[in-house]
C-alpha cells in the first residue's frame, strides 16, 4: 500500500469518522473484550482467525491448548471464521467498538480504520525485542507512522509463474522485465504454437491481478493510495493501465474458452500450467502447490519472475503486490494476549508452520526452514522489494473489491472499455464511502 | 377473509358454543340467502372451531418460518446494510430505484424471459412428443421411461459438474465427439462464450427436466379413456387428428400444470448456473437468484440484495396468482375447499 515507513491516511468509510467523532471508539474500550470469567476465575482471551484449512487449523488450535497448559489461569477462545464473513463481521465490530483481544488482520486500509477509531494496541515497543529479524516487507502492511500495530505470521506475493521449457521453445532466453518486452514474449510464444497464458476467467480475481499490477506500474503506489482515499479511480493512469491490459487481451494470449475457465478444476488455470499446456500464469505463492494438485506439476521447469515494469510508468519493477496475515490486539487487551502472540511466534512453532502449511518465513531466524525453491523465489522477491501493495480486495470494502473483479472481467471479455472500468469502480467506491 | 376475527373469537371463547360476531354475520347471510338452505348457527361455529384448531399450528409455523423472514427481507430492503449488526442507515426506496437502473438486473429479467420462452416452446413440446411416443406399445418402453426420467433424480450440482466437463472447450466430450464426426466447427466455447452460454445451459436444463415433464404427461395420457381413441379411429380420424382433437384437449390440465412448474423453475433458477458458470462470462448467464447471492454474499450489500429478492418474490407471486386466476381456474374448480361449500 505504501513505500516502507511512510504514513498513510486511509479513512474510507464515513461511519468510521462518525464513530471516532462520537467517541464510540473510546466508549468501546470499557465495553468490550476479555472478560474475567468470574465463575472459574479464569481469564478468557478471545482469538479470531481465518485459518479454516487443515492442517493449519489443527496446529493453531493445538498451539492455543499448549498455551493454556503453560498458563493454567488463561482460557483461549478460538473463533475461526471464513474470509468474507470475517471481513464483514469485523466491519460491524468496528462500528460497535468491540474487537476481540487478538484478531486476524491483513493490515492496510482496514487496520488503519480500526486504528483511527482508537481500537488497536500499539505494539511497537512491546514486541521489538523479538521481531528484530523480521523481513521489512512482511511488516509493511501493519506499520503506520513508524509504529507497528500487528505481528505478521505469513507473507506472500503475486508474480508470473512460467514454464522454462516452453519459453525456451519460443526462443525467449530471459524473462521479460518491461511491458513491451512482455508483449513480445507473448507474440513469440503464440508463434511457437504455445498458449502463452492460462487464465481462470470464471473466477474473476485472477484477471484482476493484471489490472492491479498494471495500475501499480503505471500510476504508482501513491496514486493507488490516493484513489482509494478519494474514492476516485478515474485518473488517466488508471485508464492507461486498463488500456495496457486491453492491448494484452488483443493478442489473444489465453487458452481456448478462458472466459469460462476455473482455477483449480481438472481443466482449469492451474491444471493447464501443471500439465505444461500453457506457458505462464500470474498467481500468488500458492500456485506451484495447486498446479501439482490439479495437474501433474512441471517440477524443475517451473520458474518465477516479477511483473514487468511499464515504460514511462511511475511504479518500479521491485514493488510487490501481495499480502499476508498478522495478529493485532485490541486496545487495552490483557498482557496474556501479548504473551500468546510471542508464544505463537516462537521459532520452533513458526518453523513447524513453514514446513507443514507452506507459509513463507516472516523472520530471518526461520528462513532456513524454507527449503522449497519456488517459495524461496517469492521470498527473495519480497526481501528485495522497495514497496508493497496489499491485495485490493483486502485493502478495499468487499463491494469495491468485487466491482474491480467484475469490471476487469468485463474488460477482458471485451464488453467494457478501460474508461468504463474506472467509472464503475469509482461509482461503487463513492457509494460505499457515503 | 374472516379468518382473523374468527381466530380471535374462538380462541378466546374456548369451548363456548356461541360467538356473537359470527352469529350476527350469519343472520345477515341467513336473511339474504333465504330460509331452509342454511345450516344451523351452532353447526357453523363448530365448523369454524375445528378449522381453527387444525390450522393454527400450521399457521404459526408458516408465520415463523415464512412470513416473518419475508417481512424482515422487505424491511431490510429499505436500508443500506452490510449484513451484520442491525440495519440503521435507512435509504427509503433507493435500493428499488437503483435496481431498475442496474443493467445486470435488467439483463436478468431479459434472460429469465428467454429461458421461460425456450422452456415453453422447446422443452415442453419435446417432453410431450416423448410421452406420446412412449405411450405406444413399444419394446422396452419401461426402460426408456426410466432412462429419460433418471436425469431428474440427479442433483443439480452433480449435473452441473458433469456438464462443465462434457462442455469443456476443446478438451471435453462434446468437442471430441464433434471432432470425430467431422463437425469440429460446431463445437467451441459452450459455457465460455457470452453468446453460447445460454443455449448450452438450456441444453442441460432440457436434458435434466424433460423427463420429469414427460412423466407428468404419461400419467395424464393414462387417464384418457381408450374408448375415445377407439371411437375416433372407427369414425376414420387419422393419427394426427386424434392427437390434435382428443389427446391434446384431454391432456390440457396436465399441460397447464407442467407449464406452470417450468416457468416457476426458470424464474428461480440458481443451482445449476451457480455450479457451472456462477453467472458468467460477464453476467451472460446470470439469473435473478444469482445476482441476489452476488450482491448479498459477495458484496455484502444485504439491503440491495433484499430489494432484489422482494422484486423476485413479487414477480413469482403475480405470475402464480394470475396463472391460477386465468389459466388454472377450471382445473382447480371444486378442488379448493371452502367453508360454505361455495365461494
Amino acid at each position: 500500500m505504501r513505500p516502507f515507513g511512510t504514513t498513510s491516511n486511509f479513512s474510507r468509510r464515513g461511519f468510521l469518522a462518525a464513530s471516532a467523532a462520537t467517541g464510540l471508539g473510546a466508549a468501546g474500550l470499557s465495553a468490550c473484550g476479555s472478560s474475567d470469567d468470574s465463575g472459574s476465575g479464569k481469564k478468557t482471551i478471545e482469538w479470531w482467525n481465518i485459518t479454516t484449512t487443515q492442517p493449519a487449523k489443527k496446529l493453531w488450535a493445538q498451539r492455543a491448548k499448549e498455551f493454556e497448559a503453560a498458563h493454567p489461569d488463561v482460557k483461549i477462545k478460538v473463533v475461526t471464521l471464513e474470509n468474507e464473513a470475517y471481513k464483514s463481521k469485523m466491519t460491524a465490530q468496528i462500528a460497535s467498538g468491540k474487537l476481540p483481544d487478538i484478531f486476524h488482520t491483513w493490515g492496510g486500509g482496514v487496520l488503519k480504520q480500526q486504528l483511527d477509531a482508537g481500537l488497536v494496541e500499539d505494539l511497537t515497543d512491546r514486541v521489538s525485542s523479538w521481531t528484530g529479524n523480521y523481513v521489512p516487507a512482511s511488516m509493511a502492511a501493519y506499520k503506520f507512522d513508524d509504529k507497528l500495530y500487528a505481528v505478521p505470521f505469513d507473507i506472500g506475493a503475486v508474480g508470473f509463474w512460467y514454464n522454462k521449457a516452453l519459453f525456451k521453445k519460443a526462443g525467449i532466453t530471459a524473462p521479460p522485465t518491461t511491458w513491451s518486452g512482455y508483449l513480445d514474449a507473448i507474440r513469440a510464444l503464440k508463434k511457437a504454437g504455445v498458449t502463452p497464458i492460462a487464465l481462470a476467467g470464471k473466477e474473476k480475481w485472477p484477471g484482476m491481478y493484471y489490472w492491479a499490477y498494471l495500475s501499480m506500474r503505471v500510476a504508482g503506489l501513491d496514486a493507488m493510495q490516493k484513489a482509494s482515499d478519494d474514492a476516485d479511480f478515474t485518473g488517466d493512469d488508471f485508464v492507461k493501465a486498463g488500456q495496457h491490459l486491453k492491448d494484452l487481451v488483443a493478442l489473444q494470449p489465453f487458452q481456448k474458452g478462458f472466459l469460462g475457465g476455473a482455477y483449480s478444476d481438472p481443466n482449469g488455470e492451474a491444471a493447464l500450467m501443471g500439465n505444461g499446456k500453457a506457458a505462464m500464469e500470474l498467481m500468488g505463492q500458492w500456485a506451484p502447490i495447486v498446479e501439482a494438485d490439479s495437474g501433474k506439476g512441471i517440477g524443475k521447469d517451473l520458474g518465477f519472475f516479477s511483473f514487468p515494469a511499464v515504460e514511462g510508468g511511475k511504479g518500479a519493477l521491485t514493488e510487490v503486490f501481495g499480502g499476508g496475515g498478522g495478529h493485532a490486539l485490541r486496545k487495552g487487551a490483557p498482557q496474556e494476549a501479548l504473551d500468546f502472540l510471542k508464544f505463537f511466534a516462537e521459532k520452533e512453532f513458526a518453523e513447524k508452520l513453514i514446513k507443514q502449511t507452506g507459509l513463507i518465513p516472516v523472520s530471518k531466524d526461520t528462513a532456513d526452514a524454507l527449503t522449497d525453491p519456488n517459495l524461496t523465489a517469492v521470498s527473495e522477491m519480497l526481501n528485495k522489494s522497495t514497496g508493497f501493495q496489499l491485495y485490493l480486495d483486502q485493502a478495499y470494502a468487499p463491494a469495491v473489491g468485487q466491482e474491480i473483479n467484475d469490471s476487469v472481467a468485463a474488460l477482458i471479455a471485451g464488453s467494457k472499455s478501460p474508461e468504463q472500468v474506472t467509472r464503475s469502480v469509482t461509482q461503487v467506491a463513492k457509494s460505499e464511502k457515503s | 377473509m374472516t379468518h382473523s376475527t374468527s381466530t380471535s373469537a374462538t380462541s378466546s371463547a374456548g369451548s363456548a358454543p356461541y360467538v356473537p360476531e359470527v352469529g350476527k354475520c350469519d343472520d345477515q347471510d341467513f336473511a339474504a340467502a333465504g330460509p331452509g338452505r342454511r345450516r344451523s348457527p351452532l353447526r357453523r361455529v363448530r365448523d369454524w372451531l375445528s378449522a381453527v384448531v387444525f390450522t393454527v399450528p400450521a399457521l404459526v409455523l408458516f408465520g415463523m418460518l415464512v412470513l416473518v423472514p419475508m417481512g424482515y427481507a422487505i424491511y431490510v430492503s429499505f436500508f443500506n446494510w452490510g449484513g451484520f449488526g442491525s440495519p440503521s442507515d435507512s435509504v427509503g426506496l433507493n435500493n428499488y430505484t437503483r435496481l431498475f437502473k442496474d443493467p445486470v438486473f435488467l439483463g436478468d429479467l431479459g434472460r429469465g424471459a428467454l429461458l421461460i420462452g425456450f422452456s415453453i416452446l422447446v422443452q415442453l413440446p419435446f417432453a410431450l412428443a416423448m410421452a406420446v411416443l412412449l405411450n405406444q406399445k413399444l419394446r422396452g418402453r419401461a426402460v426408456y421411461r426410466m432412462l429419460f426420467f433418471a436425469p431428474y433424480i440427479l442433483s443439480e450440482v452433480i449435473t452441473g459438474v458433469l456438464f462443465s466437463m462434457i462442455f469443456a472447450p476443446g478438451e471435453g466430450l462434446a468437442d471430441k465427439v464433434l471432432d470425430k464426426l467431422g463437425l469440429g466447427g460446431l463445437g467451441g466455447d459452450w459455457f465460455a462464450g457470452q453468446h453460447s452460454v445460454l443455449p448450452t445451459l438450456f441444453i442441460v436444463m432440457t436434458w435434466k427436466y424433460f423427463g420429469f415433464h414427460m412423466m407428468l404427461y404419461l400419467a395424464g395420457l393414462q387417464g384418457i379413456p381408450a374408448e375415445l381413441q377407439e371411437a375416433a379411429r372407427i369414425d376414420g380420424a387419422g393419427t394426427w387428428q386424434r392427437f390434435w382433437h382428443i389427446t391434446l384437449p384431454l391432456l390440457a390440465p396436465t399441460l397447464r400444470i407442467s407449464a406452470f412448474l417450468s416457468v416457476v423453475y426458470s424464474i428461480q433458477l440458481f443451482d445449476l448456473v451457480w455450479v457451472i458458470t456462477t453467472g458468467g462470462p460477464d453476467h451472460a448467464s446470470e439469473t435473478m437468484a444469482i445476482s441476489m447471492v452476488q450482491y448479498g454474499f459477495k458484496r455484502y450489500q444485504m439491503g440491495y440484495a433484499s430489494a432484489l429478492s422482494v422484486v423476485m418474490f413479487l414477480i413469482s407471486l403475480v405470475f402464480a396468482l394470475a396463472y391460477q386466476r386465468f389459466v388454472l381456474r377450471r382445473d382447480t374448480e371444486g378442488a379448493i375447499t371452502t367453508m360454505r361449500g361455495k365461494r
